[in-house]
């Protein structure tokens, strides 16, 4: 029982990663329909961004692990906020009216673009983010004994995800976003700057993926320029699960993942972690093929 | 006071010339009919006044300005809403949420406010339901806030586009065959709201294929044929010119 429980703590917090990662996929889609190939590599460079301005500002040291942790977050979701943004100005603005295929041919290049430049920049070795970030202590939860970082990393991208399904639910501009997802030309006509939403969501979606960046640096410990490959591939199979276009189905798809993943990597064999989770996937989608949560395909954002 | 005024517009697309050289001015305050065979161009002039088609030739001028060339979304901030020939609500969103979708260019605060929930944000975001819901009060619909727009009967749904684009708060709304697909008593109901529309200071156009509707409620009306303006007046010299009668029962061969 203990195993299980250690497991799916460790699942949700990796699940909790993809989900962050998975709303830039599904946010994306929801509004443009196009899958952002470059989306795994924004991520990439928020854990590269994150590990420069730790070592550069040495923020845990100014401001304590706690809040130097917070403002790298921050900072590194800002940042890499920005760099989405300049990717939808440089990459898909220019092909809007142009076939859809057109953009995704433009999506895998930024992907291969972004993901030399870390390489370049960086180099080709893994790098890795200093161990004693975060203070190793073991909490005791109900007689559960659970890593600080594990569950401070569970905690944050559950707050984010919340604060961001608030924000598309209750909010005017949230609203802004949801119709734009529907008709862009009916949002037009309403006097929405479709424009405007469209910039809005490459910069919420890459700010969660360049903190999921940090995170999974924090997590493990090192990151590597192809990482993007990986986790984005993951994260966009938790988009998918939970349907494409659904921003709770996101969520609930990337908690799901990290814990289907974690126990078969606990349960049946460790080598066959991303097996098992891609037969459940093709599982799950031949029941539902629109996904957990999709009712229709790509109505919802 | 002219509100709108079409100066000399044309549109062509490839071959097809589908509005030529058409004028015609929209007083303030008046409930204007724009009628025509089917093809004669109406939709497309709508679509020019919203920015969605630019024009060939000619201008467009609101309220003394020029619009010509400027984006839907400042046409419709700048005071100008439409509804659509085919029902485009946002089907997945409850009937609040569409309406409150047009409060979104009255409203200041931006993004950052909006996320971190700043109070000045959330009385911003409260009048906005306030107004949404009188929008719906306006049209009847206040009873079904909370449903889902693809839940309303086919009527209902067009008074939900008609309070959708009253949410944006215009002071011109073009009404593209506001009476599709209703019945006469719908009708008769929508006659009364499109008076009630002009008394509360809107002013409308509208293209409508229901002649008696639109003998009754227009002011003025601007005949389309061919994508030229064969006739404009009012409803009972319209009725009586012979160019209409010609364009929309063909000439008789023999006398």
């Amino acid at each position: 029982m203990e195993q299980f429980f250690q497991q799916l703590t460790n699942g949700l917090a990796v699940g909790g990663i993809y989900a962050l990662i998975a709303l830039g996929y599904t946010m994306v889609y929801g509004v443009l329909k196009l899958i952002n190939f470059a989306h795994g590599d924004l991520f990439t460079i928020g854990a590269y961004l994150g590990l420069t301005l730790l070592t550069s500002l040495s923020l845990t040291d100014r401001l304590g692990p706690f809040w130097g942790v917070v403002a790298l977050a921050a900072m590194a979701m800002g940042l890499v906020a920005l760099v989405g943004a300049l990717l939808e100005r440089v990459a898909y603005r220019p092909l809007r009216e142009s076939p859809r295929l057109s953009a995704v041919v433009s999506a895998l290049g930024a992907s291969i673009f972004l993901s030399n430049a870390v390489m370049l920049i960086y180099g080709a070795r893994f790098h890795v983010y200093p161990q004693d970030l975060l203070p190793k202590i073991t909490l005791d939860l109900f007689g559960l004994q659970l890593p600080l970082v594990r569950v401070l990393i569970l905690a944050a991208s559950l707050v984010m995800m919340t604060a961001l399904y608030l924000f598309i639910q209750k909010t005017r501009i949230g609203t802004a976003i949801r119709a734009a997802a529907i008709d862009q030309g009916a949002a037009r006509l309403m006097g929405i700057d479709v424009d405007r939403v469209i910039l809005l969501v490459f910069l919420i979606g890459p700010a969660l993926g360049g903190v999921a960046g940090v995170m999974v640096g924090i997590y493990y410990g090192q990151i590597n320029f192809t990482m993007g490959w990986t986790y984005g591939l993951k994260a966009f199979t938790a988009a998918i699960l939970g349907g494409i276009g659904n921003i709770p189905g996101a969520m609930v798809g990337g908690l799901l993942l990290g814990v289907i993943e974690a126990m078969g990597a606990a349960y049946i064999s460790i080598a066959w972690k991303d097996a098992i989770a891609f037969c459940i996937l093709i599982a799950i989608l031949i029941v539902r093929p629109t996904g957990l949560l999709g009712e229709r395909v790509a109505e919802k954002v | 006071m002219t509100l709108l005024s079409l100066n000399r517009l044309t549109k062509s697309f490839g071959g097809l010339t589908a509005v030529n050289n058409v004028s015609f001015q929209v007083e303030g305050g008046s409930i204007v009919g724009l009628i025509g065979p089917n093809g004669a161009g109406k939709t497309t002039v709508f679509n020019l006044i919203t920015g969605i088609y630019r024009p060939n030739q000619g201008e467009i001028i609101f309220n003394d300005g020029s619009i010509v060339g400027q984006p839907t979304h400042r046409i419709v901030s700048l005071g100008i809403a439409r509804t659509f020939q085919t029902i485009r609500l946002f089907q997945n969103l409850s009937v609040l949420e569409n309406v409150l979708s047009g409060c979104h260019c009255r409203m200041k605060s931006g993004s950052l406010a909006a996320m971190l929930r700043l109070p000045s944000q959330k009385k911003e975001e409260r009048r906005a339901v306030e107004r949404a819901l009188g929008a719906l009060t306006f049209v009847g619909l206040e009873s079904q806030a909370e449903q889902l727009a693809r839940n309303l009967s086919y009527g209902n749904q067009r008074l939900l586009e008609i309070a959708r684009a009253l949410a944006t708060e215009p002071q011109l709304l073009i009404l593209d065959e506001p009476a599709g697909g209703m019945n006469e008593q719908e009708t008769g109901a929508l006659i009364t709201l499109i008076r009630r529309l002009r008394d509360r200071g809107i002013t409308v156009l509208l293209i409508e294929h229901d002649m008696s509707l639109v003998m009754r409620v227009c002011e003025r009306i601007v005949v389309l044929e061919y994508g030229a303006k064969i006739a404009e007046g009012e409803p009972a010299a319209i009725k009586a010119d012979p160019k209409v009668i010609e364009a929309y029962l063909g000439t008789e061969e023999n006398e």
